[in-house]
């Protein structure tokens, strides 16, 4: 298989890795990267676990082949907390118990984050559609969609 | 397996032509669970989404223009177009996940050749025209032609769509697409049913197209319900008529998703719906309502 030689913008630096060009996203960033916070649990983009930003843009790394990422800039969980400081999303999620296992938990705050970038005070039913494409075994989804709706409040200064 | 990232058709195309076991690809969102799943195995993956025509919007007076792999968030949050083309605009936005819709495009959506693709029964209704390159030019294939069934379709090879030319709405006219999932979200049509009216001046229907997704080989048109709309109005008899014609042109098939007989139920209920919600439109956009 051919090996590409990739240069993006990992959580804000910039990172130069190789990756077979068939291979994932989602492996390359955890393989080649070191980055293992996304997961992965379906391999079809059913699941959501592997979520992570591309120039903005929320998406699932195992359907991206890795080579797509050139010159992108990309987001992962590991990439939310500022300085040690966690992100209000991270905070909120473990004030509220909003993971058991946490398998699911990179993805849903991606694609969490995503939400709020476009909609800071979304309603419960817009937090269940944004989220609809992460799965959760553990929580039922309940602490989850109200960790989110705590973390906008915080976010918005309320 | 060798990525390649073109910058225009004519190095697509030629690529294509000199590739033999190239797979062309907007958002992958099916191709990697194909080539997962050991369906396919090419030697080049194309990606298309380098190429400005593929992942552009453009309207003028005519039409509207949108490239094949834009994603369909790009097309859902187009608030003009969304507004003109509620239908195909929901549609697209029934595709998958945020994170799919990021990805997904209506050339994905129509070449991954599923009969329960979402945003084929509302391009239908709306005559849209897949715009095709191929290795001695392009050429112009209503939509409605390019899948002759499940996976399989009237593309050579070495031809791809560029993008989708899709006129712009008439007076008096509206679409609308229902889909039904027995869950909320990210889902597969057990059906599909888009509809697209134009009324007369005095409120009638003055032209209808209905097409069904999930209930055949390929989406499919209704004649008989569109005959049975022209000239009337949405009332309970031709309401009745659209139902029974719907069902009537099932070939739906048993599986997990819902049987034949559900299908074909569903189908009538769906068209009548979708036909309804297309004259509401119709009726709000100039003003009759």
């Amino acid at each position: 298989m051919a090996r590409t030689h990739i240069t993006a913008v990992v959580n804000g630096d910039e990172t130069e890795f190789l990756a077979e060009d068939g291979t994932s996203l989602l492996n390359a960033l955890r393989d080649e990267v070191g980055l293992t916070g996304a997961k992965e649990g379906c391999g079809t983009g059913d699941c959501g676990s592997c979520s992570v930003m591309i120039d903005d843009k929320v998406t699932t790394s195992c359907l991206v082949f890795a080579p797509e990422a050139n010159g992108a800039t990309i987001l992962t969980v590991e990439g939310l907390a500022d300085s040690g400081q966690l992100h209000p999303l991270q905070q909120c999620f473990l004030e509220g118990a909003a993971l058991q296992c946490g398998i699911c938990t990179p993805g849903f705050l991606i694609a969490a984050k995503a939400l709020l970038d476009k909609n800071p005070d979304p309603t419960e039913t817009e937090i269940r559609y944004a989220l609809a494409g992460n799965l959760c075994r553990c929580t039922g989804y309940d602490k989850i969609i109200r960790a989110v709706q705590e973390a906008a409040r915080e976010m918005r200064g309320q | 397996m060798k990525y390649v990232a073109p910058s225009s058709v004519e190095e697509a195309t030629s690529l294509l032509s000199t590739s033999p076991s190239a797979q062309v690809f907007a958002g992958a969102t099916d191709v990697v669970p194909q080539l997962r799943a050991g369906r396919s195995a090419p030697e080049v993956l194309v990606d298309l989404k380098k190429i400005q025509e593929l992942v552009s919007i453009v309207k003028d007076d005519t039409k509207w223009t949108v490239g094949a792999a834009t994603p369909t968030a790009n097309l859902t949050e187009d608030q003009a177009f969304s507004e003109e083309f509620q239908g195909l605009s929901e549609a697209a936005g029934l595709i998958g996940s945020d994170q799919i819709q990021n990805r997904s495009s209506l050339g994905g959506n129509l070449c991954n050749g599923s009969p329960a693709a979402d945003s084929v029964p509302a391009m239908v209704v709306n005559g849209v025209r897949a715009v095709i390159a191929g290795p001695n030019g392009t050429r112009v294939l209503d939509v409605a032609e390019v899948v002759t069934g499940p996976g399989q379709l009237s593309l050579e090879d070495d031809e791809f769509i560029v993008e989708f030319e899709i006129d712009r709405m008439p007076e008096r006219s509206g679409d609308a697409y229902l889909r039904m999932i027995p869950r909320t979200e990210m889902d597969i049509a057990v059906v599909g049913a888009g509809a697209r009216v134009t009324l007369a001046e005095d409120g009638s229907i003055e032209e209808a197209i209905v097409a069904l997704g999930a209930v055949a080989p390929t989406v499919v048109r209704v004649p008989e319900a569109e005959a049975a709309l022209v000239g009337n109005t949405p009332n309970e008899q031709t309401l009745s008529a659209v139902a029974g014609a719907a069902s009537e042109v099932c070939n739906p098939i048993d599986d997990k998703r819902g049987t034949i007989a559900y299908r074909k139920q569903v189908a009538g209920v769906l068209a009548k719906r979708a036909v309804l919600i297309a004259v509401e439109r119709a009726q709000q956009r100039n003003g009759m309502k």
